[in-house]
């Protein structure tokens, strides 16, 4: 490519034809993809502060002792790095940033049921997050109980847990309210031809992600006003010396925030089904299995909140449930893995930076959800159970998944909303980079766990030192290959090549629109004809 | 309800005569619960306080006259619902 | 442009995803009265026998009032007889009205004697009871805030209606909010025997 072609004007799109590009049109805009556009900016200005407290976390476990911070902040820091990571980047991450920008676009409808509510449900978003951030510099100072807020402590700290769950607590109506309108959406908005079964596997996903959006964050939304009003009425419904059950507030917790962590990685699966397909030049294997799946998923994940309790005191019987039920996640996850493999499979595989991703997806994903089952398992868990064993695991399946997916999924639809495009080497070789010290430091913390060092620990003792060096080392190599892959990112979006077209050769709707979109997406309302994985059907070459 | 369209209108004689039964069975579940039968009581009135809020919902809320997938998706809420309470218990029954 | 077109069903639609959510906060609070229930039936009973009954029974016939009000608003606006929408709605407005005005008085009763969250006299007490009436305060509030939210509601379609933004062809926020309505009275035909009546 030449300079001449670097400087080509892109049309405006979205970004320029409704005449307006001051900051009033984008923060009370209810177009979809400014929406989409001001969700992304956020959650992934607060996927880069997560990550620099992670890093912070990494540095000073990498010798035992003190090093870099006191134990009351480091206390702070990962009850920060948590619930930043957490409420502010993963769960909004990719149903609200790509969900928004590209799911009304993939059905054939021109926004979302509600624009309004969408807006507001960004509005939301930030308040709730100047909330959060506004709690580690008020009153008590930062939070120190972890993400998740487990009274007795929680009720007691003098940190300021208060604001901090307030904070979680418009997060998640934020949260219900996309949820609402995407199940909305999907069942009203749909186009002409736009049959279930014709539904880009990433809008299936999204569905079943909404549904649990919907049925399960009313739930923390309680639990947190709970906490509140044990802190400041004084209720003590919590509270043993006072007849209350500590346990039920775990309950409580997790019958949230364990199907919390499909919102999280639900999405990301859809990602990674458009993004198989399109680059292995071949329909996705299994289609209807992997939109049932989703919902399995869904389902299956509502009711196992109780294997992060085996430890806890609760009774053998729920143990043993909980166990059994558990186990039952695995099926619908492995019965997308093995599609998604199936699909690579005589495929005429283009290895580009989103396929890149979503390759290494489902090696991390798998390696995730195997170690899962090692925590699912009641017997097992006892031994790694609060350990970094735990920590290493929902990494692998959190950022290995959700955070690889989320990355794949920038470089694959990025490209379409600004009408330019990222290098193709610097992605490679950052993805390697990442790759490499991903799998350093998660898998070192996955053996410290089994060798029984426990999370959350200030100090260590002597023997846990050598791999704890090593997988700080890993934190800064997968840091560097971070990096690399945003810088060209973002130089590529703002002033790389021209995007135009279908450059990948998808079979969804999105490409066969302008790029960017024009703010009403379609000229006429589309009529679909071929499924979304119908390569042949879409005239793709 | 057939269509999107077609709107269904209830009298206001219909809406009367559910209130009259709703009323009806207030009083129904306070005399059952003044009188001592131990633990039946307490399904009793919780049999009596689904058929009001059946009641409530298939009239008063329309949903009788709404598209199936609405009874269905509330099905499901229900279920989860009952869920959250009938794992909860698997703890708590068996502590 | 085809987007603009009023979806009533989707909009219906959108608002009884929003009362699932709603349903399920409060059965956060259902699954721990079941389950203090459950472990505390003496303390629960002792609790509950120092509600009353009567405040409880005029309150649920308040709400079920307010409800038929509600409901009937509805038939009137599609019928389109403004008039009887808004008398309708003052109707609802004047239960809810009510209803919080005996809330208030059976709470200023209890505070009098002592039973409030943290007071003395419940953190003295067995704990079975200080939990029942922690759990007790906390869902009649909590369902008192929907009653609120609820009033104020009502009153802005009620001046909706008023202006004739909400008329005989487009009533779907009345629709919605007399939805909404009816789901505070749902949540109290379940507290009521729960908390005034099994115990």
């Amino acid at each position: 490519m030449t300079s001449a072609e670097n400087t080509a004007p892109v049309p405006g799109g979205f970004w320029l034809d409704t005449g307006k590009t001051g900051i009033r049109s984008w923060i009370f805009s209810t177009d979809h993809k400014r929406i989409g556009m001001m969700y992304f900016g956020c959650v992934f200005g607060f996927f880069l502060v997560g990550a620099l407290l992670g890093v912070l976390l990494r540095l000073e476990l990498i010798a035992p002792g003190p090093t870099i911070v006191t134990a009351k902040t480091y206390n702070a820091l990962f009850t920060v790095h948590g619930v930043v990571m957490i409420f502010l980047f993963i769960i909004p991450g990719i149903p609200a940033s790509f969900g928004n920008l590209v799911m009304p676009i993939q059905i054939g409808a021109r926004d979302v049921a509600f624009p309004r509510l969408n807006l507001f449900s960004w509005w939301l978003y930030a308040i709730g997050a100047l909330v959060v951030l506004a709690a580690l510099f008020t009153g008590g100072g930062a939070p120190d109980t972890g993400w998740t807020f487990y009274v007795p402590f929680s009720a007691r700290t003098g940190t300021n847990v208060s604001l901090a769950v307030l904070g979680v607590f418009i997060l998640g109506f934020s949260s219900i309210l996309t949820g609402i309108n995407f199940v909305t959406t999907i069942h009203r908005l749909r186009a002409e031809g736009m049959t279930w079964t014709r539904l880009p596997l990433f809008v299936w996903s999204l569905y079943a992600t909404a549904w649990v959006q919907i049925l399960a964050t009313p739930i923390i939304a309680i639990t947190l006003l709970l906490v509140v009003a044990e802190r400041v009425l004084g209720v003590g419904l919590f509270d043993p010396g006072r007849g209350g059950d500590p346990l039920m507030y775990q309950h409580l917790f997790w019958i949230y925030s364990h199907p919390a962590v499909y919102i999280m990685i639900l999405p990301a699966m859809g990602v990674i089904s458009e993004i198989i397909p399109v680059f292995s030049r071949k329909p996705i294997f299994g289609y209807k299995m992997i939109a049932v799946s989703s919902i399995g998923i869904a389902a299956a994940g509502s009711v196992v909140w109780g294997h992060h309790m085996f430890t806890s005191g609760m009774s053998d019987t729920a143990v043993l449930v909980f166990s059994f039920l558990t186990f039952l996640v695995a099926i619908p996850s492995a019965i997308k893995v093995f599609n998604w493999v199936s699909t690579l499979y005589k495929g005429s595989i283009s290895l580009e930076a989103p396929m890149l991703f979503a390759l290494s997806f489902i090696l991390l994903f798998s390696i995730g959800g195997l170690s899962g089952l090692i925590l699912g398992a009641a017997a097992t868990d006892i031994h790694v159970h609060d350990t970094h064993f735990v920590v290493g695991h929902f990494h692998y399946v959190m950022f290995g998944g959700t955070g690889f997916a989320f990355i794949g999924a920038a470089h694959y639809w990025l490209p379409k909303f600004f009408g330019r495009r990222y290098d193709e080497t610097p992605a490679l070789i950052g993805w390697i980079v990442m790759f490499i010290g991903f799998n350093i430091i998660y898998f070192t913390m996955q053996l410290l766990g089994m060798r029984g060092m426990p999370r959350r620990y200030y100090d260590y003792l002597p023997e846990f030192a050598q791999l704890n060096l090593v997988a700080t080392i890993g934190s800064w190599i997968l840091v560097l290959g971070m990096l690399i892959v945003i810088v060209n990112l973002w130089r590529g979006l703002l002033k790389g090549k021209p995007f135009t077209g279908n450059p990948w050769g998808g079979a969804t709707l999105e490409w066969s629109i302008p790029t960017p979109p024009p703010t009403e997406n379609f000229e006429e309302d589309p009529v679909v004809t071929h499924g979304p994985y119908d390569f042949k059907g879409a005239g793709v070459p | 309800m057939t269509k999107d369209g077609a709107e269904h209108i209830l009298s206001y004689g219909k809406l009367a005569t559910v209130w009259m039964v709703l009323l009806l069975l207030t009083a129904a579940t306070v005399m059952i619960t003044r009188v001592e039968f131990g633990a039946g009581k307490v399904w009793a009135a919780l049999a009596i306080a689904s058929i009001k809020s059946g009641l409530v919902i298939a009239f008063f809320m329309h949903m009788k006259y709404e598209p199936r997938l609405f009874r269905v998706l509330l099905f499901v809420a229900l279920f989860t619902l009952a869920a959250f309470i009938g794992l909860t218990f698997f703890d708590v029954l068996y502590r | 442009m085809s987007h603009v077109h009023k979806d009533s069903v989707g909009a219906k639609l959108g608002m009884w995803l929003f009362l699932f959510t709603e349903l399920i906060l409060f059965g956060g609070l259902f699954i721990l009265y079941s389950v203090y229930l459950a472990r505390y039936p003496q303390q629960f009973s002792s609790g509950g026998r120092q509600l009353d009954v009567v405040f409880g029974t005029t309150n649920t016939v308040v709400l079920l009032t307010s409800s038929l009000f509600a409901a009937m608003s509805v038939t009137a606006m599609k019928r389109g007889e403004r008039r009887a929408t808004l008398a309708l709605l003052c109707g609802t407005l004047v239960c809810a009205a009510t209803f919080l005005v005996i809330k208030y008085l059976e709470w200023s009763a209890k505070f009098h004697h002592g039973i409030y969250p943290n007071s003395p006299k419940l953190v003295a007490g067995a704990p079975g009871e200080s939990v029942f009436f922690g759990l007790y305060y906390l869902t009649t509030g909590l369902h008192g805030i929907h009653v609120f939210v609820g009033g104020a509601l009502i009153t802005w379609v009620a001046l909706l209606v008023q202006k004739g933004a909400i008329n005989v062809d487009d009533n779907v926020s009345l629709e919605n909010v007399t939805l909404y309505w009816h789901l505070v009275d749902l949540v109290w035909i379940f507290i009521f025997p729960l908390y005034y009546l099994i115990l």
